[in-house]
């Protein structure tokens, strides 16, 4: 019995109990089994990586060092999250979803920026790790924003002069910026890093002149971003929960947002371009 | 270049089967949800993505011992996607908790 074969069913059951999962969470009555059963696959995928993960090419090695370190990042990572999660007040829960996705997506955008390296010549992997990047920096400091928003240290809308054009520009820019590193596949870290700078200032300006009221909707967006940041770290690594449970919060995500939007009764394009309100959007 | 990219789809297309099955199972599964679910389910979907630690720990046992800032960065990928699953899965089960007492 290959060891692997292991890994690839503790990874089926986790896919499953993500899509069990999220589908029980649409429901009042099983809402919150669901959120318990996908946490449960989450431990069983984690541990199951810990245990059993081996690189194809023999990568992997597990000295106890590393093994330590892994155990100990999980173990801080855990404890401040439990401590975070219960001690802060009822209403600033929806700041904590956002905080929590930033630091997803911050996890994705590391990803890239290790795994870069490793991947220069085959354009494939080069191409998912720079859209993981890119997707996983602006997740993080489009959350970061949104977080400072609800929590009311940024109070106003900040919008630059046409913000809207410029925007669009700097996320031009970015996709041909990304894609000159697939196409050229520089071997000094600098452009990957200059990458991951020019995407968390287009998170920034992104999130900075949406009102505070339309909150929610950004930061369900950007929790689809991540999703996706995810999926890619999946396809980049051929592991099939990071693939699943990614693009299923990629699309529940999006569908989620449109959804936020109807209930609302604004398209979602007037909260990302704030045609809303057009009187105080003069600034 | 072309041919790198038609050749790493064709690498992979059993990943791109699941990729886009998922997307159409994601689209369905959470189908008619009610308003009042909007924010837990957001807060659900926002642990489940968080799997990404997954891949946060395949980079650290792939590195090398000795190569100290790769080890690093490996270590604060792990703590901040450990923050996305626990402080995910904890805030969505403090919220539904408040919804059941309604």
């Amino acid at each position: 019995m290959e060891i692997k074969y292991i890994l690839d069913i503790v990874y089926l059951i986790g896919s499953v109990t993500f899509v069990i999962g999220l589908k029980m969470l649409s429901h009042p009555d099983t809402a919150r089994k669901g959120n318990l059963y996908a946490a449960f696959g989450m431990t069983l995928a984690i541990a199951g990586t810990i245990l059993w993960y081996n690189h194809p090419g023999g990568y992997t090695s597990r000295e106890p060092l590393k093994i330590i370190l892994i155990l100990a990042a999980i173990g801080i990572g855990t404890f401040a999250g439990w401590l975070t999660a219960n001690k802060v007040q009822m209403t600033k829960m929806p700041e904590l979803v956002s905080l929590f996705n930033g630091m997803g997506g911050a996890c994705a955008a590391l990803i890239g920026i290790m795994e870069y390296e490793h991947n220069i010549g085959n354009t494939g992997a080069l191409a998912t790790i720079i859209a993981g990047l890119i997707i996983g920096s602006v997740s993080f400091s489009g959350s970061i924003i949104a977080f400072l928003k609800l929590n009311e240290t940024m109070k106003k809308p900040i919008r630059l002069p046409s913000y809207n054009i410029l925007n669009t520009a700097v996320m031009i820019a970015l996709v041909a910026f990304g894609a000159y590193i697939v196409y050229a596949q520089p071997e000094h870290m600098l452009l990957p890093i200059l990458l991951l700078a020019a995407a968390l200032v287009y998170g920034v300006l992104f999130v900075i002149p949406i009102g505070g009221a339309d909150m929610p909707v950004v930061i369900s967006l950007l929790n689809s971003f991540t999703g996706l940041a995810a999926a890619f770290g999946g396809f980049l690594y051929q592991n099939q929960v990071m693939l699943t449970g990614g693009i299923l919060v990629g699309s529940a995500g999006t569908i989620l947002t449109l959804a936020m939007c109807k209930a609302m009764n604004r398209p979602l394009s007037n909260v990302i371009f704030g045609a809303f309100g057009a009187g105080n959007a003069s600034g | 270049m072309i041919n790198d990219i038609v050749s790493f789809l064709g690498q992979n297309i059993e990943m791109i089967y699941i990729l886009i099955l998922s997307v159409f199972v994601g689209v369905e599964v959470i189908g008619k949800v009610p308003a009042v679910l909007h924010t837990p389910l957001m807060s659900g979907a926002n642990a489940i993505h968080g799997v990404v630690i997954v891949g946060a720990i395949i980079v650290m046992l792939n590195t090398p011992v000795d190569n100290i800032l790769a080890l690093a960065l490996g270590f604060v990928a792990v703590v901040l996607g450990t923050l996305n699953v626990i402080g995910g899965f904890a805030v969505t089960d403090r919220m539904l908790e408040m919804f059941k007492k309604k």
